[in-house]
Protein backbone atom coordinates (compact mmCIF):
# COMPACT_ATOMS: atom_id res chain seq x y z
CA UNK A 1 0.00 0.00 0.00
CA UNK A 2 1.05 3.33 -0.89
CA UNK A 3 1.79 4.88 2.39
CA UNK A 4 0.40 8.54 2.63
CA UNK A 5 -2.78 6.35 1.63
CA UNK A 6 -3.87 6.36 5.69
CA UNK A 7 -7.13 6.36 7.18
CA UNK A 8 -7.41 9.91 8.00
CA UNK A 9 -6.00 10.94 4.30
CA UNK A 10 -8.68 9.10 2.70
CA UNK A 11 -11.24 10.62 5.32
CA UNK A 12 -10.38 14.12 4.26
CA UNK A 13 -9.82 13.65 1.01
CA UNK A 14 -13.24 11.90 0.71
CA UNK A 15 -14.38 14.97 2.68
CA UNK A 16 -12.97 17.59 0.79
CA UNK A 17 -14.52 15.76 -2.33
CA UNK A 18 -17.83 15.22 -0.93
CA UNK A 19 -18.04 19.29 0.05
CA UNK A 20 -16.73 20.29 -3.71
CA UNK A 21 -19.49 18.18 -4.97
CA UNK A 22 -21.93 19.35 -2.71
CA UNK A 23 -21.02 23.20 -3.73
CA UNK A 24 -20.73 22.18 -7.40
CA UNK A 25 -24.67 20.39 -7.43
CA UNK A 26 -26.10 23.49 -5.58
CA UNK A 27 -24.76 25.62 -8.12
CA UNK A 28 -25.86 23.35 -11.00
CA UNK A 29 -29.34 23.45 -9.29
CA UNK A 30 -29.22 27.30 -8.91
CA UNK A 31 -29.52 27.36 -5.16
CA UNK A 32 -26.39 29.23 -5.01
CA UNK A 33 -26.53 32.26 -7.12
CA UNK A 34 -23.64 34.29 -8.44
CA UNK A 35 -23.84 36.24 -5.04
CA UNK A 36 -22.75 33.01 -3.10
CA UNK A 37 -20.22 32.02 -5.56
CA UNK A 38 -18.45 35.34 -5.23
CA UNK A 39 -18.25 34.46 -1.33
CA UNK A 40 -17.11 31.34 -2.05
CA UNK A 41 -14.27 32.09 -4.20
CA UNK A 42 -13.22 35.01 -2.13
CA UNK A 43 -13.03 32.90 0.75
CA UNK A 44 -10.84 30.42 -1.26
CA UNK A 45 -9.14 33.05 -2.10
CA UNK A 46 -8.38 34.03 1.31
CA UNK A 47 -7.07 30.81 2.01
CA UNK A 48 -4.95 30.76 -0.91
CA UNK A 49 -3.34 33.53 0.04
CA UNK A 50 -3.48 33.04 4.19
CA UNK A 51 -1.88 29.64 4.22
CA UNK A 52 1.07 31.20 1.70
CA UNK A 53 1.52 34.41 4.06
CA UNK A 54 1.63 32.16 7.14
CA UNK A 55 4.48 30.07 5.33
CA UNK A 56 6.17 33.69 5.10
CA UNK A 57 5.73 35.29 8.36
CA UNK A 58 4.11 32.73 10.61
CA UNK A 59 6.35 29.41 10.16
CA UNK A 60 9.76 30.97 8.78
CA UNK A 61 9.16 34.49 10.69
CA UNK A 62 9.84 36.48 8.26
CA UNK A 63 7.59 40.25 8.90
CA UNK A 64 5.81 40.41 5.36
CA UNK A 65 3.48 43.13 4.20
CA UNK A 66 3.75 42.86 0.78
CA UNK A 67 1.69 39.97 0.17
CA UNK A 68 -0.51 41.78 -2.25
CA UNK A 69 2.39 42.78 -4.57
CA UNK A 70 3.25 39.71 -4.95
CA UNK A 71 -0.63 39.05 -6.08
CA UNK A 72 -0.65 41.67 -8.08
CA UNK A 73 2.83 40.53 -10.08
CA UNK A 74 0.23 37.08 -10.54
CA UNK A 75 -3.17 38.73 -11.34
CA UNK A 76 -1.55 40.89 -14.40
CA UNK A 77 1.13 38.30 -15.41
CA UNK A 78 -1.58 35.90 -16.33
CA UNK A 79 -3.62 38.33 -16.97
CA UNK A 80 -1.59 39.96 -19.63
CA UNK A 81 -0.88 36.13 -21.02
CA UNK A 82 -4.59 35.13 -21.21
CA UNK A 83 -5.96 38.19 -23.07
CA UNK A 84 -3.07 39.59 -25.01
CA UNK A 85 -0.90 36.23 -25.65
CA UNK A 86 -3.73 34.05 -26.09
CA UNK A 87 -1.96 31.52 -23.60
CA UNK A 88 -4.61 28.71 -22.27
CA UNK A 89 -6.02 30.60 -18.98
CA UNK A 90 -4.86 27.39 -16.50
CA UNK A 91 -1.19 28.01 -17.88
CA UNK A 92 -1.04 31.38 -17.39
CA UNK A 93 -2.41 31.58 -13.74
CA UNK A 94 0.48 29.25 -13.36
CA UNK A 95 3.09 31.34 -15.08
CA UNK A 96 1.66 34.40 -12.90
CA UNK A 97 2.06 31.78 -10.25
CA UNK A 98 6.26 31.42 -11.12
CA UNK A 99 6.97 34.61 -11.80
CA UNK A 100 5.61 36.20 -8.24
CA UNK A 101 7.95 33.45 -7.54
CA UNK A 102 10.82 35.34 -8.57
CA UNK A 103 9.69 38.69 -7.31
CA UNK A 104 9.82 36.29 -3.95
CA UNK A 105 13.32 35.59 -4.48
CA UNK A 106 13.87 39.16 -4.84
CA UNK A 107 12.77 40.54 -2.36
CA UNK A 108 13.71 37.45 -0.32
CA UNK A 109 17.02 37.96 -0.64
CA UNK A 110 17.47 41.49 0.59
CA UNK A 111 15.23 39.79 3.37
CA UNK A 112 18.00 38.20 4.62
CA UNK A 113 19.76 41.55 5.76
CA UNK A 114 16.45 42.87 7.02
CA UNK A 115 14.39 41.80 10.49
CA UNK A 116 11.07 42.36 12.12
CA UNK A 117 10.16 46.32 11.66
CA UNK A 118 12.63 46.63 8.95
CA UNK A 119 11.78 44.02 6.85
CA UNK A 120 8.20 44.83 6.99
CA UNK A 121 8.67 47.87 6.22
CA UNK A 122 10.57 46.77 2.96
CA UNK A 123 7.91 44.15 2.01
CA UNK A 124 5.18 46.86 2.42
CA UNK A 125 7.79 49.67 -0.01
CA UNK A 126 7.82 46.44 -2.28
CA UNK A 127 4.24 46.41 -2.68
CA UNK A 128 3.75 49.44 -3.27
CA UNK A 129 6.23 49.84 -5.20
CA UNK A 130 4.26 47.31 -7.42
CA UNK A 131 0.97 49.45 -7.32
CA UNK A 132 2.45 52.41 -8.72
CA UNK A 133 4.53 50.98 -11.11
CA UNK A 134 1.13 49.44 -12.26
CA UNK A 135 -0.88 52.26 -12.28
CA UNK A 136 1.75 54.03 -15.09
CA UNK A 137 2.08 50.94 -17.25
CA UNK A 138 -0.29 52.08 -20.31
CA UNK A 139 0.32 48.40 -21.11
CA UNK A 140 -1.80 46.90 -18.62
CA UNK A 141 -4.40 50.23 -18.37
CA UNK A 142 -2.49 52.01 -16.12
CA UNK A 143 -5.34 53.28 -13.45
CA UNK A 144 -8.39 52.47 -15.16
CA UNK A 145 -7.15 48.82 -15.30
CA UNK A 146 -7.31 45.88 -17.46
CA UNK A 147 -10.08 44.43 -18.31
CA UNK A 148 -12.13 41.44 -20.94
CA UNK A 149 -10.01 38.91 -18.77
CA UNK A 150 -12.42 35.68 -19.72
CA UNK A 151 -13.89 34.05 -17.14
CA UNK A 152 -12.15 30.65 -16.86
CA UNK A 153 -12.08 30.18 -12.93
CA UNK A 154 -15.02 29.78 -11.49
CA UNK A 155 -15.92 27.71 -8.02
CA UNK A 156 -14.32 24.52 -9.38
CA UNK A 157 -10.58 26.40 -10.31
CA UNK A 158 -10.36 28.07 -7.01
CA UNK A 159 -11.09 25.18 -4.67
CA UNK A 160 -8.46 23.49 -6.30
CA UNK A 161 -6.60 26.04 -6.09
CA UNK A 162 -7.03 26.61 -2.72
CA UNK A 163 -6.48 22.77 -2.31
CA UNK A 164 -3.40 22.75 -3.72
CA UNK A 165 -2.08 25.77 -1.83
CA UNK A 166 -2.86 24.15 1.29
CA UNK A 167 -1.40 20.44 0.61
CA UNK A 168 1.54 21.56 -0.61
CA UNK A 169 2.65 24.32 2.04
CA UNK A 170 1.52 21.13 4.21
CA UNK A 171 3.83 18.68 2.92
CA UNK A 172 6.54 21.06 3.13
CA UNK A 173 5.95 22.23 6.09
CA UNK A 174 5.58 18.76 7.59
CA UNK A 175 9.18 17.56 6.10
CA UNK A 176 12.64 18.13 6.72
CA UNK A 177 12.50 21.30 4.85
CA UNK A 178 9.58 22.69 7.02
CA UNK A 179 11.09 22.07 10.19
CA UNK A 180 14.22 24.16 8.91
CA UNK A 181 11.83 27.13 8.28
CA UNK A 182 10.54 26.90 12.14
CA UNK A 183 14.04 26.55 12.96
CA UNK A 184 14.94 29.69 11.31
CA UNK A 185 11.98 31.68 12.89
CA UNK A 186 13.11 29.72 16.28
CA UNK A 187 16.39 31.08 16.20
CA UNK A 188 18.49 32.18 13.69
CA UNK A 189 21.70 31.79 14.97
CA UNK A 190 21.32 28.42 16.80
CA UNK A 191 20.02 26.93 13.15
CA UNK A 192 22.73 27.76 11.75
CA UNK A 193 24.97 26.44 14.12
CA UNK A 194 23.09 23.10 13.48
CA UNK A 195 23.68 23.72 9.81
CA UNK A 196 21.15 24.90 7.93
CA UNK A 197 21.78 27.71 5.57
CA UNK A 198 19.20 30.19 6.78
CA UNK A 199 19.41 32.39 3.78
CA UNK A 200 18.15 29.31 1.69
CA UNK A 201 15.32 28.89 3.42
CA UNK A 202 14.30 32.35 4.01
CA UNK A 203 14.58 33.01 0.01
CA UNK A 204 13.03 29.36 -0.26
CA UNK A 205 9.82 30.58 2.31
CA UNK A 206 9.36 34.16 0.02
CA UNK A 207 9.63 32.02 -2.95
CA UNK A 208 6.80 29.43 -2.61
CA UNK A 209 4.35 32.16 -0.30
CA UNK A 210 5.13 34.25 -3.38
CA UNK A 211 4.10 31.23 -5.99
CA UNK A 212 0.91 31.00 -4.46
CA UNK A 213 -0.07 34.33 -3.67
CA UNK A 214 0.72 35.03 -7.17
CA UNK A 215 -1.50 31.77 -7.94
CA UNK A 216 -4.56 33.46 -6.13
CA UNK A 217 -3.98 36.84 -8.24
CA UNK A 218 -4.29 34.81 -11.15
CA UNK A 219 -7.60 33.05 -10.21
CA UNK A 220 -8.79 36.43 -9.11
CA UNK A 221 -8.03 37.86 -12.49
CA UNK A 222 -9.90 35.09 -14.54
CA UNK A 223 -12.52 35.58 -11.93
CA UNK A 224 -13.14 38.99 -11.55
CA UNK A 225 -12.20 39.52 -14.92
CA UNK A 226 -11.12 43.30 -14.38
CA UNK A 227 -8.05 44.61 -12.47
CA UNK A 228 -7.19 47.51 -11.30
CA UNK A 229 -3.79 48.43 -9.51
CA UNK A 230 -5.72 49.75 -6.27
CA UNK A 231 -7.58 46.08 -5.53
CA UNK A 232 -3.94 45.40 -4.91
CA UNK A 233 -3.09 47.73 -2.16
CA UNK A 234 -1.49 48.09 0.73
CA UNK A 235 -5.15 47.04 3.06
CA UNK A 236 -5.55 44.03 1.07
CA UNK A 237 -1.77 42.79 2.28
CA UNK A 238 -3.33 43.35 6.05
CA UNK A 239 -6.52 41.78 5.35
CA UNK A 240 -4.40 38.85 5.01
CA UNK A 241 -2.31 39.24 7.45
CA UNK A 242 -4.96 39.68 9.72
CA UNK A 243 -5.93 36.25 9.10
CA UNK A 244 -2.65 35.40 9.82
CA UNK A 245 -2.70 36.52 12.67
CA UNK A 246 -6.14 35.87 13.78
CA UNK A 247 -5.85 31.90 12.60
CA UNK A 248 -2.48 31.82 14.64
CA UNK A 249 0.74 32.42 13.57
CA UNK A 250 2.05 28.82 12.50
CA UNK A 251 -0.96 26.96 12.06
CA UNK A 252 -1.92 26.34 8.98
CA UNK A 253 -5.77 24.84 9.81
CA UNK A 254 -5.94 27.90 11.41
CA UNK A 255 -4.94 30.26 8.67
CA UNK A 256 -7.62 28.22 6.90
CA UNK A 257 -10.56 28.68 9.22
CA UNK A 258 -9.39 32.32 9.79
CA UNK A 259 -9.93 33.00 6.37
CA UNK A 260 -13.08 31.54 6.00
CA UNK A 261 -14.82 33.31 8.31
CA UNK A 262 -13.84 36.74 8.01
CA UNK A 263 -14.91 36.55 4.72
CA UNK A 264 -18.14 35.88 5.85
CA UNK A 265 -18.40 38.03 8.65
CA UNK A 266 -16.78 40.50 5.61
CA UNK A 267 -20.23 39.48 4.09
CA UNK A 268 -22.47 39.93 6.84
CA UNK A 269 -21.36 43.21 7.93
CA UNK A 270 -21.53 44.57 4.57
CA UNK A 271 -24.81 45.81 5.21
CA UNK A 272 -24.28 47.93 8.06
CA UNK A 273 -21.35 49.43 6.19
CA UNK A 274 -20.93 52.65 8.79
CA UNK A 275 -20.17 50.09 11.45
CA UNK A 276 -18.12 47.65 9.26
CA UNK A 277 -14.82 48.76 10.26
CA UNK A 278 -15.71 49.38 14.19
CA UNK A 279 -16.90 46.17 14.35
CA UNK A 280 -14.22 45.00 12.40
CA UNK A 281 -11.27 46.65 14.84
CA UNK A 282 -13.40 45.37 17.90
CA UNK A 283 -13.48 41.70 17.10
CA UNK A 284 -10.08 41.82 16.31
CA UNK A 285 -9.09 43.58 19.23
CA UNK A 286 -11.07 41.06 21.58
CA UNK A 287 -9.78 38.10 19.98
CA UNK A 288 -6.26 39.69 20.75
CA UNK A 289 -6.89 40.45 24.14
CA UNK A 290 -8.63 36.54 24.79
CA UNK A 291 -6.11 34.83 22.19
CA UNK A 292 -2.98 36.62 21.65
CA UNK A 293 -1.27 34.10 19.73
CA UNK A 294 -4.57 33.74 17.49
CA UNK A 295 -7.15 31.23 17.35
CA UNK A 296 -5.31 28.39 17.21
CA UNK A 297 -1.78 29.46 18.33
CA UNK A 298 0.53 26.88 16.61
CA UNK A 299 -1.58 23.89 17.01
CA UNK A 300 -3.56 22.21 14.02
CA UNK A 301 -6.55 20.72 13.89
CA UNK A 302 -6.65 17.67 12.86
CA UNK A 303 -8.16 14.46 12.31
CA UNK A 304 -7.50 11.20 14.56
CA UNK A 305 -4.45 11.17 16.78
CA UNK A 306 -5.86 13.00 19.15
CA UNK A 307 -7.32 16.30 17.93
CA UNK A 308 -5.40 19.21 18.00
CA UNK A 309 -1.00 18.81 17.87
CA UNK A 310 2.06 21.09 17.08
CA UNK A 311 2.69 21.31 13.59
CA UNK A 312 5.64 19.11 12.65
CA UNK A 313 5.18 18.06 15.77
CA UNK A 314 4.91 14.21 13.97
CA UNK A 315 6.51 13.27 10.44
CA UNK A 316 6.06 10.17 8.51
CA UNK A 317 4.00 8.47 10.65
CA UNK A 318 0.66 10.35 10.73
CA UNK A 319 -0.28 12.18 8.55
CA UNK A 320 -3.65 14.01 8.30
CA UNK B 1 48.00 15.75 13.69
CA UNK B 2 45.75 17.91 16.19
CA UNK B 3 42.46 18.16 15.23
CA UNK B 4 41.66 21.60 15.66
CA UNK B 5 44.12 24.16 16.18
CA UNK B 6 44.00 28.09 16.75
CA UNK B 7 47.74 29.67 15.42
CA UNK B 8 47.80 33.37 17.28
CA UNK B 9 44.03 34.34 17.59
CA UNK B 10 42.51 37.69 17.35
CA UNK B 11 39.52 39.32 17.90
CA UNK B 12 38.54 43.07 18.99
CA UNK B 13 35.40 44.55 18.99
CA UNK B 14 35.69 48.15 18.28
CA UNK B 15 38.57 49.27 20.67
CA UNK B 16 38.03 46.23 22.91
CA UNK B 17 40.10 43.37 22.37
CA UNK B 18 38.55 40.78 23.36
CA UNK B 19 40.92 37.73 22.49
CA UNK B 20 44.88 38.27 21.47
CA UNK B 21 47.38 36.05 20.41
CA UNK B 22 45.61 32.59 21.13
CA UNK B 23 46.96 29.42 20.34
CA UNK B 24 45.39 26.27 21.67
CA UNK B 25 45.21 23.01 20.25
CA UNK B 26 42.59 19.87 20.20
CA UNK B 27 44.07 16.61 19.58
CA UNK B 28 41.40 13.93 18.45
CA UNK B 29 39.25 12.16 21.37
CA UNK B 30 40.75 14.34 23.86
CA UNK B 31 38.73 16.40 26.34
CA UNK B 32 40.12 20.08 26.68
CA UNK B 33 39.11 22.55 29.39
CA UNK B 34 38.94 26.23 28.57
CA UNK B 35 38.73 28.18 31.94
CA UNK B 36 39.01 31.51 33.00
CA UNK B 37 37.46 34.86 34.95
CA UNK B 38 34.48 36.15 33.16
CA UNK B 39 34.50 38.36 30.54
CA UNK B 40 38.43 36.74 29.56
CA UNK B 41 36.85 35.85 26.03
CA UNK B 42 35.68 32.38 26.76
CA UNK B 43 32.77 32.45 24.55
CA UNK B 44 34.19 35.35 22.09
CA UNK B 45 36.56 31.53 21.01
CA UNK B 46 33.77 29.58 20.90
CA UNK B 47 31.88 32.13 18.40
CA UNK B 48 35.54 32.53 16.10
CA UNK B 49 35.33 28.84 16.30
CA UNK B 50 31.87 28.24 14.48
CA UNK B 51 32.19 31.38 12.31
CA UNK B 52 29.39 33.41 14.39
CA UNK B 53 32.25 36.04 14.65
CA UNK B 54 35.00 36.40 12.01
CA UNK B 55 38.60 36.36 13.43
CA UNK B 56 40.42 39.43 12.86
CA UNK B 57 43.89 38.14 12.50
CA UNK B 58 45.87 34.52 12.98
CA UNK B 59 44.01 30.97 11.40
CA UNK B 60 42.06 28.28 12.51
CA UNK B 61 42.84 24.71 11.37
CA UNK B 62 40.10 22.13 11.46
CA UNK B 63 40.97 18.88 10.42
CA UNK B 64 43.48 20.52 7.96
CA UNK B 65 41.21 22.57 6.51
CA UNK B 66 41.28 26.36 7.20
CA UNK B 67 37.86 27.60 8.82
CA UNK B 68 38.44 31.62 7.37
CA UNK B 69 35.59 33.17 5.92
CA UNK B 70 33.39 29.82 6.12
CA UNK B 71 29.76 30.48 7.09
CA UNK B 72 28.58 28.88 10.35
CA UNK B 73 26.02 26.01 9.08
CA UNK B 74 29.31 25.23 6.57
CA UNK B 75 31.58 25.14 9.64
CA UNK B 76 29.19 22.50 11.56
CA UNK B 77 29.06 20.63 8.53
CA UNK B 78 32.55 19.92 8.83
CA UNK B 79 32.18 18.68 11.53
CA UNK B 80 32.10 21.40 15.00
CA UNK B 81 29.00 21.41 16.55
CA UNK B 82 28.42 23.69 19.97
CA UNK B 83 25.80 23.92 23.08
CA UNK B 84 24.94 27.69 24.19
CA UNK B 85 25.72 29.86 27.65
CA UNK B 86 22.72 30.65 27.60
CA UNK B 87 20.23 27.58 26.37
CA UNK B 88 19.44 28.46 22.61
CA UNK B 89 17.20 25.72 21.93
CA UNK B 90 14.30 25.70 19.26
CA UNK B 91 11.35 26.78 22.10
CA UNK B 92 8.32 25.98 20.25
CA UNK B 93 9.09 22.94 18.46
CA UNK B 94 9.23 19.22 20.56
CA UNK B 95 12.17 17.39 21.74
CA UNK B 96 12.17 15.55 18.47
CA UNK B 97 12.42 18.43 16.46
CA UNK B 98 14.76 20.43 18.29
CA UNK B 99 16.67 17.03 17.24
CA UNK B 100 14.93 16.30 14.30
CA UNK B 101 16.31 19.65 12.65
CA UNK B 102 19.88 19.28 13.36
CA UNK B 103 20.12 16.37 11.03
CA UNK B 104 18.64 18.08 8.21
CA UNK B 105 21.84 19.05 6.33
CA UNK B 106 22.19 15.35 5.59
CA UNK B 107 18.17 14.93 4.25
CA UNK B 108 18.44 12.46 1.83
CA UNK B 109 14.76 13.60 -0.03
CA UNK B 110 14.61 16.80 -2.40
CA UNK B 111 11.85 19.54 -1.45
CA UNK B 112 9.67 18.10 -4.15
CA UNK B 113 9.96 14.36 -3.19
CA UNK B 114 8.54 15.98 0.45
CA UNK B 115 5.58 18.29 -1.70
CA UNK B 116 4.92 14.96 -3.84
CA UNK B 117 5.54 12.56 -0.79
CA UNK B 118 7.49 10.50 -3.07
CA UNK B 119 11.06 9.19 -3.49
CA UNK B 120 12.69 8.59 0.15
CA UNK B 121 10.50 10.85 1.76
CA UNK B 122 8.79 8.27 4.37
CA UNK B 123 11.92 5.70 4.52
CA UNK B 124 14.42 9.01 5.51
CA UNK B 125 11.49 10.73 7.67
CA UNK B 126 11.27 7.37 9.23
CA UNK B 127 15.13 6.70 9.92
CA UNK B 128 15.73 9.80 11.26
CA UNK B 129 13.11 10.16 13.49
CA UNK B 130 14.14 6.47 15.10
CA UNK B 131 17.84 8.36 15.25
CA UNK B 132 16.67 11.06 16.43
CA UNK B 133 15.23 8.97 19.66
CA UNK B 134 17.98 6.75 20.05
CA UNK B 135 19.78 10.18 20.78
CA UNK B 136 17.20 10.70 23.53
CA UNK B 137 17.12 7.73 24.89
CA UNK B 138 20.92 8.45 25.51
CA UNK B 139 20.00 11.51 27.43
CA UNK B 140 16.70 10.04 29.19
CA UNK B 141 15.04 12.36 27.34
CA UNK B 142 12.67 9.88 24.81
CA UNK B 143 9.43 9.82 27.10
CA UNK B 144 9.69 13.75 26.97
CA UNK B 145 10.03 13.84 22.50
CA UNK B 146 6.24 15.23 22.44
CA UNK B 147 6.99 17.66 24.82
CA UNK B 148 7.83 21.14 23.98
CA UNK B 149 11.15 22.11 24.25
CA UNK B 150 10.31 25.85 26.87
CA UNK B 151 8.40 23.41 29.06
CA UNK B 152 11.12 20.92 29.62
CA UNK B 153 13.07 21.23 33.05
CA UNK B 154 16.27 23.39 33.06
CA UNK B 155 18.43 20.40 33.40
CA UNK B 156 16.66 18.32 30.32
CA UNK B 157 16.86 21.51 28.32
CA UNK B 158 20.91 20.98 28.59
CA UNK B 159 20.88 17.61 27.83
CA UNK B 160 18.37 18.08 24.98
CA UNK B 161 20.82 21.10 23.58
CA UNK B 162 24.02 18.35 24.08
CA UNK B 163 21.79 15.74 21.82
CA UNK B 164 21.12 18.13 18.86
CA UNK B 165 24.54 19.12 18.54
CA UNK B 166 25.30 15.58 18.65
CA UNK B 167 22.35 15.00 15.75
CA UNK B 168 25.17 16.34 13.18
CA UNK B 169 27.60 13.56 14.27
CA UNK B 170 30.51 16.24 14.79
CA UNK B 171 34.10 15.39 15.08
CA UNK B 172 34.44 18.52 17.74
CA UNK B 173 31.75 19.02 20.45
CA UNK B 174 32.41 22.51 21.69
CA UNK B 175 30.27 22.86 24.97
CA UNK B 176 29.64 26.38 26.67
CA UNK B 177 29.19 25.87 30.75
CA UNK B 178 27.28 22.52 30.53
CA UNK B 179 27.19 22.48 33.97
CA UNK B 180 25.87 26.35 34.90
CA UNK B 181 22.77 25.97 37.21
CA UNK B 182 22.86 22.05 37.63
CA UNK B 183 23.48 21.08 41.35
CA UNK B 184 26.71 19.09 42.09
CA UNK B 185 24.59 15.37 41.93
CA UNK B 186 23.55 16.33 38.68
CA UNK B 187 27.10 17.80 37.49
CA UNK B 188 28.65 14.52 38.73
CA UNK B 189 26.70 12.57 35.84
CA UNK B 190 27.56 15.00 33.39
CA UNK B 191 31.15 14.75 33.62
CA UNK B 192 30.50 10.45 33.42
CA UNK B 193 27.91 11.77 30.42
CA UNK B 194 30.62 13.73 28.72
CA UNK B 195 33.88 11.07 28.98
CA UNK B 196 31.08 8.74 27.73
CA UNK B 197 29.77 10.91 24.78
CA UNK B 198 33.71 11.45 24.08
CA UNK B 199 34.11 7.43 23.75
CA UNK B 200 30.77 6.82 22.13
CA UNK B 201 30.53 9.63 19.24
CA UNK B 202 34.48 9.05 18.76
CA UNK B 203 34.70 13.05 19.12
CA UNK B 204 37.09 15.54 20.94
CA UNK B 205 35.61 17.73 23.33
CA UNK B 206 36.36 21.51 23.92
CA UNK B 207 34.55 22.47 27.42
CA UNK B 208 34.35 26.36 28.85
CA UNK B 209 32.85 25.68 32.40
CA UNK B 210 33.33 27.77 35.99
CA UNK B 211 32.72 24.41 37.97
CA UNK B 212 36.02 22.80 38.58
CA UNK B 213 35.64 19.48 40.23
CA UNK B 214 33.71 18.80 36.07
CA UNK B 215 36.68 20.38 34.63
CA UNK B 216 39.53 18.43 36.39
CA UNK B 217 38.00 15.15 36.57
CA UNK B 218 36.85 15.33 32.75
CA UNK B 219 39.73 17.06 30.86
CA UNK B 220 43.15 16.22 30.35
CA UNK B 221 44.45 19.37 29.41
CA UNK B 222 43.47 23.02 30.42
CA UNK B 223 43.69 26.03 28.76
CA UNK B 224 43.56 29.00 31.18
CA UNK B 225 42.23 32.75 29.62
CA UNK B 226 42.26 35.77 31.13
CA UNK B 227 41.73 39.51 29.80
CA UNK B 228 41.75 37.48 25.99
CA UNK B 229 45.33 36.49 26.78
CA UNK B 230 46.16 32.49 27.38
CA UNK B 231 48.30 32.79 30.49
CA UNK B 232 48.60 29.11 31.42
CA UNK B 233 48.20 25.89 29.76
CA UNK B 234 48.66 22.21 30.87
CA UNK B 235 47.18 18.66 32.45
CA UNK B 236 45.11 18.93 35.71
CA UNK B 237 47.51 19.39 38.11
CA UNK B 238 50.18 21.64 36.48
CA UNK B 239 46.96 24.17 36.11
CA UNK B 240 45.83 23.57 40.19
CA UNK B 241 49.22 24.41 41.18
CA UNK B 242 50.17 27.19 38.22
CA UNK B 243 50.99 30.44 40.39
CA UNK B 244 49.28 32.76 37.54
CA UNK B 245 46.18 30.87 37.61
CA UNK B 246 45.52 31.14 41.35
CA UNK B 247 46.06 34.42 41.41
CA UNK B 248 43.55 35.67 38.44
CA UNK B 249 41.46 32.90 40.45
CA UNK B 250 41.71 34.56 43.77
CA UNK B 251 42.42 37.52 42.76
CA UNK B 252 46.37 38.91 43.04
Amino acid sequence: MRQWLTKTNLLVGLGLAAFYGLIQILIQAGVLRAFHQVNLITACLGIIMAVSLNLITGFTGQFSLGHAGFMAVGAYFSAVLTVRGGVYSPFSIVAGGLLAAVFGLLVGLPALRLKGDYLAIATLGFGEMIRVLLLNAKYVGGAAGLFGIPRTVGWTGAFFAAAATVLVIRNLLWSSYGRACIAVREDEVAAELMGIDITKYKALAFAVGAFFAGLGGGVYAHYFYGLQPDNFGFMRSVDYLVMVVLGGLGSLTGSVLAAVALTFINVILQQYSAVRMILYAVLLIVIMIFRPRGLMGSRELRIGRGGARKAAGDGAAGDA
Amino acid sequence: MALLEMRKVSKAFGGLSAVTDVSLRVAAGETVGLIGPNGAGKTTIFNLLTGVDPVDSGEILFDGRRLAGRRPAVINRLGIARTFQNIRLFNDLTALDNVRVAYHSRVGYSLLAAILRVGGYYREEKAMTEKAIRLLEIFHLADKREAIAHSLPYGEQRRLEIARALAGEPKLLLLDEPAAGMNPQETGELAALISWIREAFHLSVLLIEHDMSLVMSCCQRIYVLEYGRLIAGGDPKTIQNHPKVIEAYLGG
